[in-house]
């Protein structure tokens, strides 16, 4: 147990980065070799990690590594996991190798930037990635919060699509603005850690132990969830997304969807909720009817898109709407199908947009839905995954999306019956997005145009067939995902002093169905 | 030095007693002020073709022996020449600091392999813009060392300032610390009309405000009936209720002394003089007058109205929240690089003063770091301008910085991260001062002010992130400037700069120990 793994999961791809970024000009193959080796090399770490972690034990957060960083102003480096975070670091362990190779030929000679930069963002996004789900003080988690925007934002408009400067500073933009609001709560609650401590401190556990005054935690909450709103993003805040997944490399969109907008979802669930259990109750009706917005606001105007990378950015602030539900519901179904349901979001997102990637590859690059028809005759195995994708996206039953949305449903249906039979309609919508993106892309008559179009090649088939593995078995059979989020689920719900609802006639039936409670 | 000291002291005596002076807790400025003057001889007996080396050593070994005997003194807390310089800790943090950032604008001055006709100076001041004289002395390759000894000067003015301890030691103080930097300001080789406008106003609107500050301190004289800071804080607690003479007092020592950190309303000149300055002077002065500005109003908030601070304190919020907004949004406008980083200079500024009206220990440190941090960014950003340069100099309109990222990645990466640094992202100085005052802010219930502060780094950091993104994201056009690779005394400053704004971000552990060693003033 003393052995630093979440240093060395930080450690690993950044070094990685560092030589990626000096090889010399001219050795992109190398670049991109190393860059997989050194992906591969963490998911492996990661792995290997998982397996020491132990489900049912009493300590909340396991692999705790503390050393003092800023005495003076109470920061540490102090990183650790709990079940939840250890899911998402590794979602981002794993996604970030499938990015790498299915972004083997997304930065040739003839784009902007060089091949060994994107390759080293890469990798140092996933440094920092891992180290904002690990991060145990809050000015840490504030510190690669607002550094993971560099790379990001360099990764946008260095190596994006035509309006790539104008998404990245919208992105950045609205990253910053959210950030320094959450700054300045960040700074109120050392203030008042300080006064009530005598000594200020940044620790997360300490924090989420002091009894603030309800009325502060109404103010600093508000900080921190302005910032977490931005991220995730909930309605109406959400206007950066669609471009910014418009503008980047479909691996880009993989990482900024599938893994860097959970970091606002992540947020609420360990931040706002045990370190501000008065205001995250005082609030909560309010990100519930934020969130039902997003639901219908997301899946309709996803409906209405002709841009398959802006309706994927539509359709994930509907999901993000569900997983928003099911933190503030403040049932342990609700929140434990909202980390499942960011882990499902995460792959099917990686899942939907790399496919897509590669269908544009195929014709000229053009992301709308009008230019592509029949595909499935000329590549079937193309198809095939798109299908899984799509389906895992409006959550299939055996698909491990379902067991998230289901279980976000079934704990709001629990708190709100109204809320969870309103959400339930969102489904609906997603249905008819989703296969109508299908039907007329893939199904019908082979556009001539797309004549001669290539089925996926060996690369591809092997960057996607892990996603999709991944999607079918954790559907079929969640109980490892499970074991592992319930305890650090049941401790956000004692640390916000909430209890399931008894019962009732209602929802007894429904109850007894949630296998897993 | 010492007759004017004398004076102060011995104004209560009917016999002349020497005044008791330490000098060796005032050596590093006794030492400035020395080389100064032998400066000076230097210009007058030296030949032409030597004074530029003889200058050079005079000008870095005095430098490096204050600054030796300033880290010798470490702990040093007294007051000498009879009360009227105080050497503390926060004294001796800033004359450490200005005395390094002094050393490194003088590496920037120093430069002259980066403009093909010499150094940044005028070879003759004296000579008309665009004369035939001027022409001459161009070719025959005449340099301008008169600004070693002003150099000197100023950074002697600015030691004696942040430690002065009565009003008429204070005012002295900023009038050496000033007239040469009137001078400095005009001395541009290139855009002389621009350069000699500058100092014009500068000069004219210093003198103003130097008028303010003598008022003031009459006023001041008048209530209390000494010039002593302590003095005068004394007096305030003994004689309450006598408040109109003190009030106006007090208003016009501030409008003296925002005008030097160049606070909103009293803003208008650093625009002007940020651009027409040659570009070293730009930068040395930007960091070290900043310093020396804040140690003396701190001191003179701190040590001497500090019983007071009711009625200062409100007015300098709407101070310190007008800089802030005002200083980030009008840089907003800008398309020159140098006024764009004067209204920047500004919003730092009201930073700044968050810590300053924060009137706490905690105020006080996080202001001291702020002014460090921004001190060393601020002169590496100024280094990086004189750098890129087109045909007619250097291409300050922002329009030439497009692309410029692709010419010279490593000039622009770090660039971006002095960017980065004054727009206060994490992992940079900046960030580290930023949370510094924001947090002592809070501490002592200006929570406004810091939501205030956090709007206008939000509005700021559009700016800074601009230049980022014209730097990489834009195409290089034909009019992209280049890079000019500069000799190694420009390197040196650069990389000192950058490496502190790193270190100063990752690592602030060590200064935030000093600076609490350093303590509070000393009464």
């Amino acid at each position: 147990m003393n052995f630093p793994w979440l240093t060395t999961l930080m450690v690993v791809p950044l070094v990685g980065s560092i030589v990626v970024a000096l090889l010399p000009k001219g050795r992109d193959l190398l670049a991109k070799q190393v860059a997989l080796v050194v992906s591969l090399a963490t998911l492996v770490i990661t792995v290997l990690m998982a397996t020491q972690f132990q489900g049912d034990s009493a300590e909340p957060f396991q692999f705790v590594e503390s050393h003092p960083w800023i005495p003076a102003f109470g920061i540490s480096y102090s990183v650790g996991v709990d079940g939840i975070a250890l899911v998402l670091v590794a979602l981002a362990a794993t996604l970030v190798p499938v990015v790498v190779l299915a972004g083997w030929h997304d930065v040739d000679e003839s784009s902007r930037g060089s091949v060994k930069g994107y390759f080293a963002l890469i990798l140092v996004l996933e440094t920092l990635m891992i180290g904002v789900f690990s991060a145990l003080d809050v000015f840490l988690f504030y510190v690669f919060f607002e550094v993971m925007l560099i790379p990001v934002y360099f990764m946008i408009g260095r190596f994006g699509g035509i309006q790539r400067s104008y998404a990245a500073v919208k992105f950045l933009l609205y990253s910053l603005v959210g950030g320094l609001f959450m700054l300045a709560s960040l700074i109120g609650l050392y203030v008042v850690s300080a006064q009530m401590t005598g000594t200020g401190t940044f620790d997360f556990v300490s924090l989420a132990g002091l009894d603030i005054d309800p009325d502060v935690q109404k103010l600093l909450f508000l900080g921190f969830f302005f910032a977490f709103a931005v991220k995730a993003p909930l309605w109406p805040f959400h206007t950066w997304l669609p471009d910014a997944a418009a503008e980047s490399k479909p691996g880009t969109s993989v990482l900024l969807i599938g893994v860097l907008d959970k970091v606002g979802t992540f947020g609420m669930i360990r931040y706002c909720l045990p370190i501000f259990p008065a205001a995250s109750d005082f609030y909560a009706p309010v990100v519930i009817g934020m969130a039902l917005v997003g639901i219908f606001y997301g899946a309709f105007v996803a409906l209405s898109q002709n841009d398959m990378k802006r309706l994927f950015a539509y359709s994930s602030m509907s999901h993000f709407g569900f997983i928003t539900l099911g933190i503030f519901v403040f049932t342990s179904q609700g929140q434990t199908g909202s980390v499942v349901y960011m882990v499902a979001h995460g792959l099917s997102t990686a899942a939907l947009f790399l496919t897509a990637g590669f269908l544009m590859d195929r014709y000229r690059g053009s992301s709308l839905i009008s230019d592509y028809e029949g595909v499935n005759k000329a590549a079937p195995v193309l198809a095939g995954f798109f299908l899984v994708a799509a389906l895992s996206s409006l959550a299939l039953p055996g698909l491990v999306s379902f067991v998230g949305e289901f279980l976000v449903l079934l704990g709001s249906f629990e708190r709100y019956v109204w809320v969870g039979a309103l959400a339930t309609v969102g489904i609906v919508i997603t249905a008819a997005y989703v296969l109508r993106l299908y039907q007329r892309s893939m199904t019908g008559p082979l556009k001539p145009e797309l004549e001669g179009m290539g089925d996926l090649r060996g690369r591809e088939v092997t960057a996607l067939v892990p996603i999709a593995l991944l999607t079918i078995v954790l559907g079929v059979f969640p109980a490892p995902l499970l074991n592992v989020i319930n305890p650090a689920v049941d401790r956000v719900m004692t640390s916000v002093g909430a209890t399931d609802p008894a019962p009732t006639v209602q929802s007894a039936g429904l109850s007894t169905e949630g296998a897993d409670q | 030095m010492s007759p004017l000291l004398a004076s102060v002291g011995a104004e209560t005596e009917t016999a002349f007693t020497m005044p008791s002076i330490n000098y060796y807790a005032i050596a590093p400025i006794l030492i400035l002020f020395g080389a100064a003057v032998v400066s000076v001889l230097v210009e007058a007996f030296v030949p032409q073709r030597g004074r530029r080396p003889v200058q050079l050593v005079i000008v870095v070994g005095s430098i490096v022996a204050a600054l030796a005997v300033t880290i010798d003194l470490r702990g040093t807390r007294l007051v000498t020449g009879e009360g009227a310089i105080a050497v503390d800790g926060p004294t001796l943090l800033m004359w450490g600091a200005l005395l390094v950032i002094g050393l490194l604008g003088a590496l920037l001055m120093a430069e002259r392999s980066i403009d093909p006709l010499g150094d940044a100076f005028a070879p003759r001041a004296s000579a008309l813009p665009g004369s035939e004289d001027e022409q001459e002395f161009t070719r025959r390759g005449f340099l301008q060392t008169e600004v070693w000894p002003f150099l000197l000067f100023a950074l002697t003015g600015m030691l004696v300032f942040v430690a002065s301890n009565d009003l008429l030691v204070m005012f002295v103080a900023l009038e050496v610390m000033s007239l040469p930097l009137y001078l400095l300001a005009g001395m541009a080789r290139r855009r002389r009309l621009l350069s000699q406008e500058a100092a014009l106003k500068y000069f004219l609107l210093g003198a103003f405000s130097s008028a303010f500050f003598l008022y003031g301190a009459a006023m001041l004289y008048g209530f209390s009936g000494s010039v002593s800071l302590v003095a005068i804080s004394d007096t305030l607690s003994a004689k309450t209720g006598e408040g109109s003479l003190v009030a106006i007092g007090i208003a016009l020592l501030m409008v003296g002394l925002l005008f030097k950190v160049a606070a909103v309303p009293f803003h208008q000149w650093t625009p002007d003089v940020y651009q027409g300055a040659p570009t070293p002077v730009t930068g040395f002065m930007a960091a070290t007058v900043k310093i020396a500005a804040f140690g003396a109003l701190l001191r003179v908030l701190y040590v001497s109205l500090g019983g007071l601070r009711w009625d200062w304190e409100p007015m300098l919020w709407i101070i310190a929240a007008l800089t802030m907004l005002v200083g980030s949004v009008v840089a907003i406008t800008q398309t020159d690089i140098k006024r764009m980083l004067a209204y920047s200079s500004i919003a730092q500024a009201g930073f700044i003063l968050v810590g300053v009206v924060a009137a706490s220990p905690q105020g006080l440190a996080s202001a001291l770091f702020y002014l460090v941090a921004y001190a060393f960014t601020t002169i590496g950003t100024f280094a990086v301008i004189t750098m890129v340069r087109d045909a007619s100099g250097e291409a300050t309109h922002l329009s030439k910085w497009a692309g410029l990222g692709k010419k010279s990645p490593v000039v622009a990466a770090v660039f971006s991260l002095f960017m980065l640094s004054l727009a206060g992202i994490p992992l940079t100085s900046g960030f580290v001062g930023k949370f510094g005052v924001f947090a002592a802010a809070i501490d002592s219930g200006n929570t406004w002010l810091v939501i205030v502060g956090v709007v206008a780094s939000v509005i700021a950091a559009f700016f800074y992130v601009r230049v980022i993104v014209l730097m990489y994201f834009s195409d290089p056009t034909p009019d992209t400037a280049s890079v000019v690779i500069p000799s190694a005394f420009t390197t040196i400053a650069l990389t000192a700069s950058a490496v502190m704004t790193i270190a100063l971000g990752v690592f602030p552990q060590w200064l935030l120990d000093i600076i609490t060693q350093a303590g509070v003033f000393i009464r």
